[in-house]
């Protein structure tokens, strides 16, 4: 059995190397988020209300953001061809892939939420909703992402393609996410949105990785 | 911290630490009638070989002539258009796993990732062999890669980066080894210095497949070459 401790400690050597590679993101997601209130007008009722919709579209279009140099570098240097070559290392490289693309991309856009809810003056119970709404959806972006990153590697401008490949995966989860934090608002139970956005994660946790090995084989043939 | 110049015997003779699964001079590999189509362009069909244990194989021909690809195919990175592949008697599709676990592969592109030194993408090469991390130190300063062993690879020449490619030949535990043009860049020394390993494992029961444009200088008896003639 292959152990996930080096290749992790491998991607998250390389993502200490490249830090553009993360920090854009999350930045763009910080900015995106802080030009709202100087576009429609600094009115909290307004904010408060188009909050949820500004927050996920925002979280969704950062982690596109970095998923489309995941594994170009490996795969033009030959890392993939000779890992598919291999055979049983595969799964842990995509393994330790997603948990680096999660820990990179999903996990500050959680611990940026405060100051996210401060800028759209989210309220209290909306906020915690948010916070384990991005906790439970940040995951199930990376999943998506890294399928998509493996699915368009040998295109060469794979850009938009991924963006067409994709973005149409995420609407689910923007519609539950985005409702979840609005029943919060207006003091509803959300805990079936909640469910159902967990539910959407253990099915991708089962198949996405071996989607995406199955991708890295089909692009290196 | 660690020395920067280890003093190492560079003579030190290498130990295969657990023989090789399939004994000395039985059939390893066999490829039979295979037939590759690369963009309407037949490169080669009705191409049968075997690679005993304890063989090396050179594939030779021009440019373009499908070397590559051929090897493409019997690392199973490609399916070929027709003919079948053995591993040990039995299809490779059946014993993939084992067969994988027996291979390595180095192709075309060197297989280092450019932002980490050449100790980090040996570690990484050694987890995906499934072998114990262990210090390469001295095994780097055998390959004359002393004093290059902490900064990211980008920073190092074609030749050397190939040499920390191959540098995982040195910890394979596979027995057969499929390198695609492994002398490139390398400079006459490191030629000879590979040569020189390639026989120690040969003798060990190893098998190789290589494409060069080097007429290899190693003297051995299990030499066979395989000429691939360009088809338009």
């Amino acid at each position: 059995m292959v152990t996930l401790g080096p290749f992790l400690k491998r991607e998250l050597r390389l993502l200490a190397r490249q830090k553009a590679d993360w920090l854009n993101p999350v930045l763009f997601f910080l900015i995106v988020l802080s030009l709202f209130p100087l576009g429609v007008g600094p009115e909290p009722n307004l904010l408060r209300i188009i909050a949820p919709g500004v927050i996920w579209i925002a979280a969704l279009l950062s982690v596109l953001l970095a998923a489309e140099r995941l594994f170009k570098d490996d795969y033009r240097n030959g890392v993939v061809e000779q890992l598919v070559a291999s055979r049983q290392p595969l799964l842990a490289f995509v393994l330790a892939k997603l948990l680096a693309n999660w820990l990179s991309t999903g996990l500050p856009l959680v611990l940026l939420s405060p100051l996210v809810a401060l800028l759209l003056n989210v309220d209290m119970a909306s906020f915690i909703a948010m916070v384990l709404t991005l906790l439970l959806g940040t995951p199930l972006l990376s999943l998506l992402s890294v399928l998509g990153a493996a699915l368009t590697v040998s295109a060469d401008k794979g850009g938009i393609l991924l963006a067409l490949l994709i973005l149409p995966l995420y609407i689910p989860l923007l519609i539950f996410a985005s409702a979840a934090m609005e029943a919060a608002s207006m003091a509803l139970p959300y805990h079936g949105q909640l469910a159902v956005m967990l539910a959407m994660l253990l099915f991708a946790l089962a198949l996405v990785p071996v989607a995406v090995t199955s991708a890295l084989k089909i692009n290196v043939s | 911290m660690r020395a920067i110049f280890p003093i190492v015997d560079s003579q030190r003779p290498v130990i295969k630490h657990q023989p090789f699964s399939v004994p000395v001079g039985q059939l390893l590999l066999q490829a039979q009638s295979l037939s590759c189509i690369r963009q309407d362009r037949v490169l080669f069909e009705q191409l049968s070989l075997q690679v005993h244990a304890g063989e090396l194989l050179q594939v030779a021909g021009k440019n373009g002539a499908g070397k590559s690809s051929l090897l493409r195919l019997l690392a199973g990175l490609a399916t070929p258009d027709e003919g079948q592949l053995l591993y040990c008697r039995q299809p490779v599709a059946d014993v993939a796993t084992d067969y994988a676990a027996n291979l390595c592969y180095i192709g075309h592109h060197s297989g280092i990732h450019e932002q980490l030194t050449a100790l980090e993408n040996l570690a990484f090469w050694r987890a995906a062999a499934e072998l114990p991390q262990a210090d390469d130190l001295a095994l780097l300063a055998t390959l004359g890669l002393a004093g290059l062993e902490d900064i990211p690879c980008r920073m190092l020449s074609a030749g050397q980066q190939r040499r920390v490619s191959l540098a995982r030949l040195w910890f394979s535990r596979s027995q057969l080894w499929i390198l695609d043009e492994p002398f490139t860049a390398l400079d006459q020394s490191a030629i000879a210095m590979l040569q020189q390993f390639f026989l120690q494992h040969l003798t060990c029961g190893g098998a190789i497949i290589l494409t060069t444009h080097q007429p290899l200088s190693m003297v051995y008896d299990g030499l066979n070459t395989l000429e691939l003639a360009y088809r338009w």
